[in-house]
């Protein structure tokens, strides 16, 4: 763990070193997303409601769905960016030291400049808050809390698998964007609202609907409290991803230097 | 002529060889598409009295923007030639006998248009499949689908220079990142990337139409849904050719003047 924070200090270093190019990825980022919540403002100005949910209640929604991702981008970008370790053979070298694997890919690489959307995420979720999303008690912020740390967690999982896949193809899948980006980007709008197909898929086969939805119903007063817990079941998911992590290091094949 | 046509030719097929990646992207546009669909699906639902544009030109328009994504996004600038610019290799395109800002032309336009046409296919047939009201239709009569064909081209035309106008700011500035990070931004506010222009507020969607990002995506896709017609149409492609040119016009003169006090480093 104390390698991992050097290792953290270290990059966070090698960001600030070019700062005006950090900031511009910072903005870049943030752009993006800004955008996303814009277009949903601009069709809540118009229509009110989306499937019943208010602004107030899809900022809440989008702010945890962004808090988790943006974490998980900033921390997991190791692999994210793993076809280039593998095509590099850098994973030779990663295999050759005495740490844990996946470890050493999280020291890989960090982008602090993801970050930025944790920023926008506290701004919708102040706002929120203050406009009266939700009846407050001890028990739904600490759910609320859940949903972004699981989520990460999911989140994390989903990055594991992309890159346990790169062992058999050697590129980036682009089909996992429908899961990390997509989540990202539909995730603005509670599951729910896409119908009982994509609820059930993604309550079920990957359960991003378990830090999202399902929680979210509790919040907002809409479900029972054990709706509240289903983020601790999504964190189940992350073993199939270890396994096939670790089948994917078996199946492993240098490409050679 | 025949130089840049042959140019046109070679990038052509060079972009038309990635067919694998075309195969991959495919699923994840038809994905995006289909949670668009049913976002608007369940709004149509709930306050159908409220929608702008019928939901057939509304599905016309969020099928055709997946088929057409690598077509029209701003996103896609040209790496090569702004490293070309950077690093100095541009030198050596300058000792070819031709147009500089005529050879990138052609070059973006070619790039486009291979990405955009092999991933268009699939993806349409994917959307014509949907039942209606949010499956792809052709719904127009052969005159609008003529507008619409020649609408597509100058939207090519705004896109490519666009993004040759950022290329040719490379000389002036060391660093094109903020204006690049800035443009796509407005481009996918502007110009009808995350909602349609329709559904924007009143003022702002006024505002939108009249910029080189209300040019681009915005008119094709929605002269093939039916919702623009008639002078409106004629307007929004009178802008399109306007941008087209003020946009070629300044590129060309950025680059012009980059060029004149270009100093290549490095032997």
């Amino acid at each position: 763990m104390r390698l991992y924070f050097k290792f953290l200090a270290i990059h966070l270093k090698s960001a600030m070193t070019y700062k005006t190019s950090f900031f511009l990825s910072c903005l870049g980022h943030l752009f993006i997303t800004g955008n996303t919540f814009l277009g949903v403002v601009f069709l809540l100005r118009r229509f009110d409601t989306v499937g019943g949910y208010t602004l107030p209640e899809l900022a809440l929604c989008y702010a945890t769905v962004l808090a988790a991702t943006s974490l998980a981008e900033c921390f997991a970008r190791g692999f994210d960016a793993f076809p280039k370790i593998l095509r590099e053979a850098q994973f030779d070298r990663i295999l050759a030291r005495p740490r844990s694997l996946v470890l050493q890919i999280l020291c890989q690489d960090l982008r602090p400049t993801m970050l930025s959307r944790l920023l926008q995420a506290a701004a919708m979720l102040i706002w929120a808050v203050h406009a009266g999303a939700a009846d407050w008690t001890v028990g739904r912020a600490a759910v609320l809390a859940l949903m972004i740390l699981c989520g990460a967690a999911v989140f994390f999982g989903l990055f594991l698998v992309y890159a346990a896949l790169c062992f058999y193809t050697l590129e980036g899948l682009e089909v996992m964007n429908i899961f990390t980006d997509g989540a990202r980007e539909y995730g603005k709008y509670p599951f729910g609202v896409y119908g009982k197909g994509v609820l059930w898929l993604l309550t079920l086969a990957v359960p991003l609907a378990l830090v999202q939805y399902w929680p979210l119903q509790y919040i907002l007063g809409r479900g029972p409290g054990w709706y509240g817990l289903l983020p601790l079941v999504s964190l189940l998911f992350l073993a199939p991803c270890f396994c096939l992590w670790r089948h994917g290091v078996r199946h492993y094949r240098s490409t050679g230097s | 002529m025949k130089k840049y046509l042959t140019f046109f030719r070679i990038r052509l097929l060079a972009g038309l060889q990635y067919r694998a990646a075309a195969l991959a992207g495919l699923s994840t546009q038809f994905v995006w598409g289909t949670m668009e669909v049913l976002i608007y699906r369940v709004l149509w639902r709930e306050h159908p009295e409220r929608f702008p544009m019928g939901p057939e030109a509304l599905a016309a328009y969020i099928w055709l923007q997946q088929a057409f994504l690598s077509l029209f996004a701003l996103w896609n600038w040209e790496w090569e030639l702004i490293d070309s610019v950077k690093t100095g290799v541009v030198a050596y395109e300058l000792t070819r006998p031709a147009d500089l800002y005529g050879m990138w032309l052609v070059r973006t336009l070619a790039t486009r248009l291979s990405r955009g046409l092999l991933r268009a296919a699939p993806v349409m047939v994917l959307g014509a499949l949907i039942p209606a009201p949010w499956g792809l239709r052709l719904r127009v009569s052969p005159a609008d689908f003529g507008l619409f064909l020649v609408s597509t081209c100058l939207m090519l035309l705004v896109v490519c220079a666009y993004n040759l106008l950022v290329c040719a700011l490379t000389f002036h500035l060391t660093d094109p990142n903020g204006v690049m990070v800035v443009s796509v931004a407005a481009a996918d506010l502007l110009g009808g990337a995350i909602v349609p222009l329709p559904f924007l507020p009143e003022g702002l969607r006024k505002f939108a139409e009249l910029t080189p990002f209300g040019a681009m995506q915005n008119v094709p896709l929605r002269l093939f849904g039916g919702d623009l017609t008639g002078a409106a149409a004629y307007r929004a492609m009178g802008l399109q050719v306007f941008w087209a040119a003020v946009l070629i016009a300044v590129g060309y003169a950025l680059l012009r003047a980059g060029l004149r006090r270009v100093s290549v480093a490095g032997g």
